[in-house]
């Protein structure tokens, strides 16, 4: 198998990148999947649903996010190098988003798809609540009825981010299925949607699930990468050398990494959740710790036993705790053009931290596990070597799970 | 009049002798393992004598997407009993040794079967003596995956026809299907809803006009009555949460099979047989 000429052409009519990807769905949901990816593919073509999403993306999501210099950071990890070296750090700052991360980005492009094509109500899974909140959001400003999936486990971790949902108007479900966590509530919005497919429109949260999501989510999200490029060339004159973000399902990531991915001298690196390390089983590191199997509509890598039965993904960010990934991922892993790498619970935590302190930012633990990796990588780059890293999310959701880690009572 | 069945599928064979009975049949639905492999043999072995003209078994399966609660419920109750795939063929193998002519299908999720690996999957389940397969997961657009390699070994592909699945949709869910057409006659999950008789036979008349195949209809039957007036509107009714919430009723607090478990899901499965062959005899 030869390199290809270009990364940037999946998936193929069928949803596949190389094996990955798909439509494993059952019939119920077919005829609805195919009405989607239909819709999709004629807003893409018309450039009044191009407008608008850039619209709104500039006047109610706040973009473009600032791509910024982490000057102290940087100079914090040069004073490690035992070579006199440490890269140029770049922040990719979509933590500054409305709402908080760059879910939002995903949000806006499915809900101005779902009126597009006169569907009535809107469903959604959350983990974190992150997803939730955006949908809840983008749901409140378009008028449309929400219900948000969510695991009854979920639910008690992330209760600020429930009551948001509440505020926004949305409808928060208690999962009880299966382990009620992220992918139950998968389960349960597909459930709902098969019984309610004439009004209904689901918007999936990550690169993840039946084709057109895959593709469509990484569309939405690929504003990440299209800035960073005009932003690094505006500051720098040249593209960066490395581009790092972490990864759950993957769409901050491949939002950023999509763009970028026909530059090969761009070295990028996707950071899984080791968890409490991937030797104890418990982490939510699907490329370094699983196989490829079938789940949620698409062939991608799973953590499942050698029955085949799913596994509960581990991270002590619940934005990671996903036991798949998207498809492209998958298939960028296996043609070695994305290397992924995995950063435990303590390690995330200690960055969260740093950043906190040197750079004024607190950053949700998602991409704490990111930077964990800059740290390791960045003493050993050259001085002049551009890494940029996708701060995805902000911190304050996360401040009650970090205080009581870290044994201080709120 | 009898008709020469020495070339056809046990499965084809059934259907022309429901023809010849002038009956529709009965498909139960039971999950292999639930509540535990013993007992789920039991209750397998005495399912054709109770009236069981098919037997669909579920694979159990972590993540049941299209499923409702309480087939998600079976599943669970027989992984945490320690059901595999591999068990699954094993029960299918020691029913076979005593049962040559009830047909067996397989129902469940493709990443248990893909994890096996889908040559080895097929040599244990044609050798264990399945008759076919209704994997949930796989629609048309994948049928490279499992659907072509298994009718080359010799099994039915079985596919479900929801009412979402319209005239233009429904030539490309017929091909490859063969054995029989398994119509889902709500929209949504198993076993929440029950669907309307008249609803019921212009479906089926529906799918009648686009293929010979034997329709059964599924989804939401609950009792006797229902099962009776479905299998008069189609060639076999499918009864499948209504059975595992029998086996559910039947457990203690632990989970555990309670005496007379079989005994009472037999007893239910012989009122449901009882309605469907006999609106008539009954009456």
């Amino acid at each position: 198998m030869g390199t290809p000429n270009t990364y940037r052409a999946g998936p193929d009519e069928r949803g596949h990148f190389g094996r990955y990807g798909g439509r494993f769905v059952a019939e119920t949901l077919m005829p609805l999947i195919l009405e989607v990816e239909q819709a999709y593919e004629a807003a893409k073509q018309d450039s009044a649903f191009k407008q608008e999403i850039e619209w709104y993306a500039r006047h109610y999501v706040g973009r473009p996010s600032p791509l910024y210099y982490a000057e102290r950071l940087t100079e914090h990890l040069r004073l490690q190098s035992r070579n006199g070296g440490g890269a140029k750090i770049y922040f990719k700052r979509d933590e500054l988003n409305h709402t908080g991360s760059h879910k939002i980005n995903n949000c806006m492009g499915q809900i101005l798809l779902a009126k597009r094509m006169g569907k009535k109500r809107i469903i959604a899974e959350t983990g974190a609540g992150q997803h939730g909140v955006a949908v809840a959001t983008v749901c409140a400003r378009f008028d449309l009825p929400c219900v948000v999936y969510m695991g009854e486990t979920d639910i008690e971790r992330q209760q600020p981010n429930v009551f948001r949902m509440k505020l926004l108007g949305a409808e928060v479900r208690p999962v009880t299925s299966g382990t009620g966590t992220l992918k139950d509530a998968m389960n349960e919005a597909l459930r709902d949607w098969v019984a309610n497919v004439e009004s209904t429109f689901y918007i999936i949260g990550t690169v993840a699930g039946p084709h057109p999501y895959p593709a469509m989510v990484r569309d939405f999200q690929s504003v990440i990468g299209r800035e960073t490029r005009d932003q690094v060339m505006e500051a720098e004159g040249r593209l960066p050398d490395c581009l790092v973000a972490c990864i759950g399902g993957g769409s901050n990531a491949m939002g950023l990494f999509h763009p970028f991915l026909d530059d090969r001298d761009v070295r990028i690196i996707g950071v899984e959740a080791a968890g409490k390390g991937i030797d104890t089983g418990e982490h939510a590191a699907s490329l370094n710790g699983g196989r490829p199997g079938v789940l949620h509509g698409n062939r991608t890598y799973l953590l499942q036993t050698g029955d085949g039965q799913i596994i509960d993904a581990y991270s002590i960010s619940a934005g990671l705790d996903y036991p798949g990934i998207g498809p492209e991922h998958s298939w960028l892993n296996d043609i070695g053009r994305v290397e992924y790498v995995s950063v435990t619970d303590q390690e995330a935590l200690a960055s969260f931290q740093l950043c906190s302190r040197l750079e004024g930012i607190i950053p949700a633990l998602e991409p704490s596990h990111a930077l964990a990796h800059v740290e390791k990588m960045a003493p050993d780059m050259a001085r002049d070597d551009i890494l940029v890293m996708n701060l995805c999310g902000r911190g304050d959701k996360d401040v009650f799970a970090v205080a009581e880690r870290l044994g201080v009572e709120l | 009049m009898s008709q020469d069945l020495s070339n056809v599928s046990r499965l084809e064979a059934r259907f022309a002798e429901l023809k010849a009975a002038g009956r529709g049949g009965l498909v139960t639905f039971v999950t292999a393992g639930d509540p535990d492999g013993e007992t789920s043999l039991a209750l397998l072995r005495r399912l054709p004598a109770a009236g069981a003209d098919i037997i669909e078994l579920g694979m159990p399966f972590s993540d049941p997407m299209a499923d409702g609660p309480a087939i998600q419920a079976s599943s669970l109750r027989a992984l945490k009993a320690g059901a595999t795939l591999a068990k699954t063929l094993e029960l299918v193998r020691r029913f076979r040794e005593e049962d040559q002519s009830t047909p067996i299908i397989l129902m469940g999720y493709y990443n248990p079967i893909y994890s096996m690996g889908v040559e080895a999957f097929l040599a244990e389940a044609t050798a264990a003596g399945v008759d076919g397969l209704i994997i949930v997961d796989l629609p048309p657009e994948e049928d490279d995956e499992l659907c072509r390699p298994a009718i080359e070994a010799g099994l039915h592909w079985i596919r479900l026809a929801t009412p979402t699945t319209d005239d233009a949709r429904l030539p490309v869910v017929l091909t490859h299907t063969s054995g029989f057409l398994y119509y889902v006659a709500i929209m949504g999950i198993t076993g929440t809803k029950s669907a309307d008789e008249d609803e019921i036979r212009r479906a089926v008349a529906r799918l009648k006009a686009h293929t010979e195949l034997p329709v059964a209809v599924g989804f939401g039957i609950k009792t006797p009555q229902q099962a009776a007036v479905v299998a008069e509107a189609a060639d076999a009714a499918v009864v499948g949460s209504a059975l595992v919430e029998r086996i559910r009723v039947n457990l203690d607090d632990g989970g555990k099979a309670q005496e007379g478990l079989v005994e009472d899901v037999v007893g239910f499965v012989g009122s449901l047989a009882e309605g469907v062959r006999g609106g008539r005899a009954a009456a």
